[in-house]
C-alpha cells in the first residue's frame, strides 16, 4: 500500500491567501496597527481595540478576553511602547488561531480507496463553489476528482455544479432533482470506487442547523458513504460564510456535533468582512479551519494560515511588521 | 449558546437588590448587559452605541412598575425602543404612479435573492396579479436555470435571455415582453455583488436607469454580522434602497442586522423569509424581531413547529382525552413522538421565554436520551398494557424492564410519574369544568 501525504503545501498558499485578502485588508482594519500609533498605552487605546475587535465579528467573549490578555501582558513584561504592544497583540491573536489549526489531522490519501469529501453547511454560504475550488485544489497534485451533486432540493443546483464540472473538466454524478440525496451519494460512491477515483466531493443542500430532520439527512449521508468504504468521509467540510456574525459559532457546533467535521472552510474572504469568527470558532469549539474562499473563480482558495490571517485582515501587510 | 438578556438582567438585579425606582447605578449595570446582548446579536457597535445611550435617557428615573421586577421594567423599556426603531408600522409595496409595477432585487451573493424572487412573485399573485419574474443574473452558473425551476414549480412565467445578454438590455427587454403580455408587476433578479465591486454597482445603477423601478429591496441574511451596516450603507448610496427582505429568520439568528440596518438607512423591513418553501415569507412585525434580538425566546416560532406537528382535531380529541382522565400510555407516545419531531429538547426550551438559566443549565439532565428510555419502555409494552397502565402488575415489570433493557426500577419510577401526571390532567379538568381555568396562560418575561 502505497501511502501519499495529502497537504504538503502548495507552491505558495500565503502569497494566494495575501492576493485574496487584499479588498478585505484595505477597509478599517489598518486601524488596529494606527492605533498603536500614538504614543501611550492608555485606556482609551483598549476600548477602542475592543470596539475594533467586534467590529471585525469577533464576538464580545473573544474580544474582550483578548483585550485583557493583552493588558496583563503589558502589567508583566512592564511594556510601554504601543508597537511592542502590538506584537503582543498579534503573536496573542496568531495563538487563538491557532487552536483550530492543531487539531487538524494529517489525512492520508490511500492508492484505490477514493477520498471522500463532504461538503455541508446553511444557505448561501457559498457550497457549490467551494466544491469546484476543492476540485481544482487537488486536481493540481494531479488527483482525479469525482462530484456528486447530492443538492437535490434547491433549484438548478445540480445545474451549478454540472456548470462547474465542465469548467473544471471534472465528472459529476447526479440525478433528477427532486431525488432522495441518499441515492444519489451511494451511485456517486459506488462510481468513484469503480472508476478508481482518488477524490470524490460530494455537495449538499444548504439547510440551517436548526432544522432538526434535514441535520438527521446529513448524518444518513455520512452513513451511506461509511457503509461503502471504511473510515469515510475522510474529509468533511463546513463552509460558513465569512460575512457571518455570531451565529456561526451556532453553525460550528451544531454542524460538528452532527457530522463530525473535519475541516472548516471560510468563504468569501474578499468581501469587507472580516471573518472575525474564526476566533471564537478556534477558541469555543477547536474545530479545525482548513480553508478560506476569496473570490468567485475556482481558483480562488488557499489554505487557512494563522499569521498570514491575522497579518492580511488586521494589521496590513507591511507596515511595521 | 449564549445567554439570554433576561438572565443577565435578572442576576444584575439580583445583586444590587429589589428597588422601587431605576437608579443611575441600576440602569448603569442593566445597560452593560444590553450592550452586551446587542453585540452577541450582531448589532452593529455604533448602533448599539446610539441604542444604548437613547435606552438610558428613557431609564432613568423611571418607577419601577407595579409587579414588576427591575430587571422586567429594564427589559420592557428595551424592547419598546427596539420596536420605535424597526418600526411600528407593516410598511407595504409602494405603488408606482403608473403601472407597471417593477421591483429590483440586490443583494450580495448566497443572501436569498432568487428565491425570494420566487417568494414574492407567489406573494403577490395570491393578490389577485399577474408578476413575471426576470432572470438578470448571468453571472452566476444555473441562476438564470435556477429561476426557471422555481418558476415551473409556482407556474410563473420568467424572462430571460440566457447569459449572453447584458442584464440591462434583458431588463429592458422584459418590461416591453411584459406590457405585451400584460403582465404585472415585473420582478427583476439581479447577480448577488459585493458592494465594494464598483463594476456591478454600476451595473445597478443603469439597469434601475433603465427601467425606473418602483422598488429596490435589498435582500440581507439575517445571520448576517457587523458588516451588514456597510453592505446596506454601499447599497442604499448607491441606489437608493426602498425596502428590505431579512432572510433566512427561520434559523437560530438573532437578526440584530435588521436592527442595524433600519438605524443606519432607514429603510423599512419589508418582509421575512422564514424557509425554503416558496411560501415562507412573511410581513415583517417588529415586536417579533426586538424579543428575538433580546435572545427572550421565541413563543411564536415554537407555537408554528407544534402547529405543523399536529392538527386541530388531534388537539381537540386530546385536550378532551386529558380533561376526562383518560389519558394514557398510548397519548403519551404519541406526544412524545410529536415533541420529538420538533427539534431537539434543548433547542425547544431555548425558545421558551421565562425558562430561567438553571433549567437551561441542567438540560445535560434532560437529554434527549430521556425521550428514547421512556419510549423503550412504552414499546416493551402490549397494547392493553399502555391502555391500562394501572393493571401492569410485577411480573409485568419485570417482563417490560427486561424488553427494553432497563432496570426495574426505572419501570416503576415512570409508571409513577405517569400517574402523577394523570392526576394532575384530572385536577385541570375538574378547574376547567368549573371555569377556574383562565383561557390564556400570560408567559412571564423573567
Amino acid at each position: 500500500m502505497i501511502l501519499r501525504r495529502m497537504f504538503k503545501r502548495q507552491s505558495e498558499p500565503d502569497a494566494q491567501m495575501e492576493q485574496g485578502l487584499a479588498k478585505t485588508r484595505r477597509g478599517v482594519f489598518r486601524e488596529i496597527t494606527r492605533l498603536f500609533d500614538r504614543s501611550e498605552l492608555d485606556d482609551e487605546l483598549f476600548e477602542d481595540l475592543e470596539m475594533l475587535l467586534i467590529q471585525a465579528d469577533v464576538g464580545w467573549d473573544v474580544s474582550q478576553q483578548l483585550v485583557a490578555e493583552l493588558q496583563e501582558r503589558i502589567r508583566q513584561d512592564s511594556i510601554t511602547n504601543p508597537s511592542d504592544a502590538r506584537e503582543v497583540l498579534r503573536l496573542e491573536m496568531i495563538k487563538l488561531l491557532e487552536l483550530a489549526t492543531r487539531n487538524r489531522t494529517v489525512k492520508i490519501l490511500q492508492r484505490g480507496v477514493p477520498f471522500v469529501i463532504l461538503v455541508a453547511g446553511v444557505n448561501g454560504t457559498g457550497k457549490t463553489t467551494s466544491i469546484a475550488k476543492l476540485a481544482h485544489y487537488h486536481q493540481n497534485f494531479g488527483r482525479t476528482v469525482l462530484l456528486a451533486a447530492g443538492d437535490t432540493f434547491r433549484a438548478a443546483a445540480i445545474d451549478q455544479l454540472k456548470i462547474w464540472g465542465e469548467r473544471t473538466n471534472v465528472p459529476v454524478i447526479a440525478h433528477e432533482q427532486g431525488a432522495d440525496p441518499g441515492a444519489v451519494v451511494f451511485d456517486a460512491v459506488t462510481a468513484a470506487r469503480q472508476r478508481s477515483v482518488d477524490v470524490l466531493i460530494i455537495d449538499t443542500a444548504g439547510r440551517l442547523q436548526t432544522k432538526h430532520n434535514l441535520m438527521s439527512e446529513l448524518q444518513k449521508l455520512r452513513r451511506i458513504i461509511e457503509k461503502q468504504i471504511p473510515n469515510a468521509p475522510q474529509e468533511v467540510v463546513l463552509v460558513i460564510d465569512a460575512t457571518t456574525g455570531q451565529n456561526g459559532l451556532v453553525q460550528a457546533n451544531e454542524f460538528t456535533k452532527v457530522i463530525d467535521v473535519t475541516d472548516i472552510m471560510i468563504s468569501k474572504l474578499d468581501g469587507t468582512a472580516k471573518g472575525g469568527i474564526a476566533f471564537s470558532v478556534a477558541k469555543e469549539i477547536g474545530t479545525p479551519i482548513a480553508y478560506i474562499g476569496t473570490g468567485e473563480r475556482a481558483t480562488d482558495m488557499a489554505e487557512f494560515n494563522p499569521e498570514t490571517y491575522v497579518d492580511s485582515l488586521f494589521f496590513g501587510e507591511g507596515e511595521g511588521f | 449558546m449564549f445567554e439570554t438578556l433576561s438572565d443577565r438582567l435578572n442576576d444584575t438585579f439580583g445583586k444590587l437588590g429589589r428597588k422601587g425606582r431605576l437608579t443611575e447605578a441600576d440602569v448603569d449595570a442593566a445597560m452593560r448587559d444590553v450592550r452586551r446582548a446587542l453585540l452577541e446579536a450582531d448589532v452593529n457597535f455604533k448602533v448599539v452605541k446610539l441604542f444604548v445611550a437613547a435606552v438610558k435617557e428613557r431609564a432613568l428615573g423611571q418607577d419601577v412598575l407595579g409587579s414588576l421586577t427591575p430587571a422586567q421594567t429594564a427589559i420592557a423599556i428595551v424592547n419598546e425602543e427596539l420596536i420605535r426603531i424597526l418600526g411600528e408600522e407593516q410598511v407595504p409595496l409602494n405603488t408606482p404612479s403608473r403601472p407597471p409595477q417593477i421591483i429590483m432585487m440586490v443583494g450580495l451573493q448566497g443572501s436569498g435573492k432568487t428565491t425570494h424572487t420566487g417568494k414574492l412573485a407567489l406573494h403577490l399573485r395570491k393578490q389577485g396579479r399577474n408578476p413575471l419574474m426576470v432572470a438578470a443574473d448571468v453571472y452566476r452558473p444555473a441562476a438564470v436555470n435556477q429561476l426557471q425551476a422555481l418558476g415551473r414549480q409556482i407556474d410563473m412565467p420568467v424572462y430571460q435571455e440566457g447569459t449572453d445578454q447584458s442584464p440591462v438590455k434583458i431588463a429592458e427587454n422584459a418590461i416591453r415582453f411584459a406590457q405585451e403580455r400584460g403582465h404585472n408587476p415585473i420582478i427583476i433578479d439581479t447577480a448577488g455583488r459585493l458592494q465594494i465591486d464598483e463594476r456591478l454597482m454600476q451595473e445597478l445603477v443603469d439597469i434601475r436607469n433603465a427601467v425606473s423601478p418602483s422598488e429596490i429591496l435589498l435582500v440581507a441574511d439575517a445571520m448576517t454580522g457587523q458588516e451588514a451596516v456597510g453592505v446596506a450603507e454601499a447599497f442604499n448610496d448607491t441606489l437608493d434602497v426602498t425596502g428590505l427582505i431579512l432572510t433566512k429568520m427561520d434559523g437560530d439568528a438573532r437578526g440584530g442586522a435588521a436592527l442595524s440596518i433600519r438605524t443606519v438607512t432607514g429603510v423599512p423591513i419589508k418582509f421575512i423569509g422564514t424557509g425554503e418553501k416558496l411560501d415562507a415569507m412573511e410581513p415583517f412585525y417588529p415586536d417579533r424581531l426586538s424579543g428575538r434580538i433580546l435572545g427572550m425566546g421565541d413563543v411564536l416560532s415554537l407555537v408554528e413547529r407544534a402547529q405543523e406537528q399536529t392538527t386541530e382535531e388531534d388537539a381537540e380529541r386530546l385536550q378532551d382525552r386529558m380533561m376526562k382522565g383518560q389519558f394514557d400510555l398510548e397519548d403519551f407516545l404519541d406526544q412524545l413522538q410529536k415533541i420529538k419531531q420538533m427539534g431537539p429538547l434543548s433547542q425547544l426550551m431555548d425558545m421558551i421565554p421565562g425558562v430561567g438559566k438553571q433549567l437551561r443549565d441542567a438540560k445535560a439532565e434532560v437529554s434527549d436520551d430521556d425521550y428514547k428510555r421512556v419510549e423503550a419502555i412504552i414499546h416493551s409494552m402490549t397494547p392493553w398494557e399502555r391502555r391500562h397502565p394501572e393493571r401492569i402488575n410485577n411480573p409485568r415489570r419485570r417482563r417490560i424492564a427486561r424488553g427494553a433493557g432497563r432496570e426495574r426500577q426505572e419501570v416503576n419510577q415512570m409508571l409513577s410519574q405517569f400517574k402523577e401526571m394523570q392526576k394532575m390532567m384530572g385536577q385541570f379538568g375538574q378547574m376547567a369544568k368549573k371555569g377556574k381555568m383562565p383561557k390564556n396562560l400570560p408567559f412571564d418575561l423573567g
